[in-house]
């Protein structure tokens, strides 16, 4: 599916990478702990999570995943953004707890 | 015929589409006409005409006197002779002349569509001086633009291999070629945590490392280096040696020592400070993941002297330099 369609139909927030969006994602990991990340995001994936410092950019990276998406509006300070901005990591936010957020993505057909 | 397709598949992956307009409107009829005909006088009698199809197994010959075309005769012609029963009569009583014809120098693009407009199966090409050069049928144009396509495609693939090696490691060659990146990790400097590991996926890809194996050497350097920033007393360094059929990658520091190693190497067991652990660090996966990833894992450490992580990847043949 195709991020862009995903951040319409459920009003998440671009943070960075706006535009990128055409990207497609499938499936996801849902953790807050970073080497389960590592171990288990897959490329192509969208990683939820709570995390929102410097170093999930570097995740991202590095596990090749689609994106990240922050959920619970959790705050997201500006050297992260800048850093997803350059490394050309796609951030997202979703105002909805993770579960809630979850839910909502398999009723579009995620 | 399968060769076809597959080169048509890949064509329509990497060439953009203009490419076969472009070919239609540059090839010449001269180029793609089958240029060896079989040709009759105009004097020659039906019967003639009837051997030469039977021994050809063709079903329209142009009439030719002296280089200069004349007309064409068909099996429909012949057809009318018989008939008439008048197979002696010469080919100039039978042929058409009223005849559809190419230039030479004229774009396949230009005789498709004479072709496609008058439904004739065949052109006649015509050179300059308005001798008969060739026929054209709507096969040889396809026949000449597949060709003119992978040719095309070959110039292309060999462009793409001069400019980028095709294989792990095979633009450098020597007896025994590597590459050593080295990276400083400081400690508690988690800003740039993962970007000794960054770097070397880049590098990997760069020199035409596979995506996954590029992956598995980042994620366990990853580890490393995070261990490095959250564990040590004073940082340590990324040593990574890149060798056409291995990477050797080394994360060493010095100090504190890690006390009872394989305690250290339990899944879940983590001694990271409560700060790591809210970042998401600390889970106690890091030398579990690096295990996991790394074809060979080797700890040395003694408390008060350091530790010294070695992971060591092996290139898969495929992947490696053909030499």
């Amino acid at each position: 599916m195709k991020i862009q369609d995903i951040v319409e139909q459920l009003q998440w927030e671009v943070l960075a990478g706006a535009g990128r969006l055409d990207a497609d994602a499938q499936g996801g990991y849902v953790a807050d702990l970073l080497s389960c990340v590592m171990a288990g995001a897959q490329p192509g994936q969208l990683w939820f999570t709570l995390q929102t410092h410097l170093n999930i950019i570097a995740v991202a990276s590095l596990t090749g995943v689609a994106g990240i998406v922050v959920t619970e509006s959790a705050p997201v300070a500006p050297e992260t953004i800048a850093k997803a901005e350059a490394e050309g990591v796609i951030l997202l936010s979703s105002s909805e707890p993770t579960f809630e957020t979850l839910v909502k993505l398999t009723q579009i057909g995620f | 015929m399968s060769q076809q397709f597959t080169l048509f598949a890949r064509m329509g992956k990497d060439l953009p589409l203009t490419i076969l307009h472009e070919l239609t409107r540059e090839l010449k009829a001269s180029s793609v006409m089958t240029a060896e005909l079989v040709t009759i006088s105009s004097t020659d009698s039906m019967r003639h005409v009837k051997a030469v199809m039977r021994e050809h197994r063709i079903s329209g010959i142009p009439v030719v006197d002296d280089g200069i075309l004349k007309g064409v005769i068909s099996v429909e012609d012949l057809i009318r002779a018989l008939e008439r029963q008048a197979l002696d009569l010469p080919v100039s009583e039978f042929m058409t002349t009223n005849l559809i014809t190419a230039h030479s120098e004229e774009p396949v693009l230009e005789a498709l569509k004479r072709l496609e407009e008058t439904g004739v199966g065949r052109l006649l090409v015509l050179n300059g001086d308005e001798r008969l050069a060739g026929m054209l049928t709507k096969g040889d144009i396809v026949a000449g633009l597949l060709h003119a396509l992978q040719e095309a495609y070959a110039h292309a693939e060999r462009l793409a291999r001069e400019n980028q090696p095709r294989y792990f490691f095979d633009a450098l060659v020597s007896d025994e070629t590597s590459l050593i990146l080295r990276y400083r990790v400081r400690v508690n400097d988690f800003t740039h945590g993962g970007q000794a590991s960054a770097k070397i996926k880049k590098a990997l890809l760069q020199i035409g490392a596979s995506p996954q194996l590029s992956r598995r050497v980042a994620i366990a350097t990853y580890e490393a280096e995070i261990n490095l920033i959250i564990h040590t007393t004073d940082g340590g360094h990324i040593v990574a040696e890149i060798r056409p059929d291995q990477i050797v990658v080394v994360a060493h520091d010095s100090g504190p020592g890690i006390p009872d190693v394989a305690l250290a190497c339990q899944p879940g067991y983590s001694t990271a400070s409560e700060l790591a652990r809210e970042m998401g660090f600390g889970a106690g996966m890091g030398l579990v993941n690096i295990d996991r990833c790394a074809d060979e894992m080797d700890i040395w450490s003694a408390v008060g002297v350091g530790t010294r992580v070695e992971m060591r990847f092996d290139v898969p043949p495929e992947e490696a330099a053909t030499g």
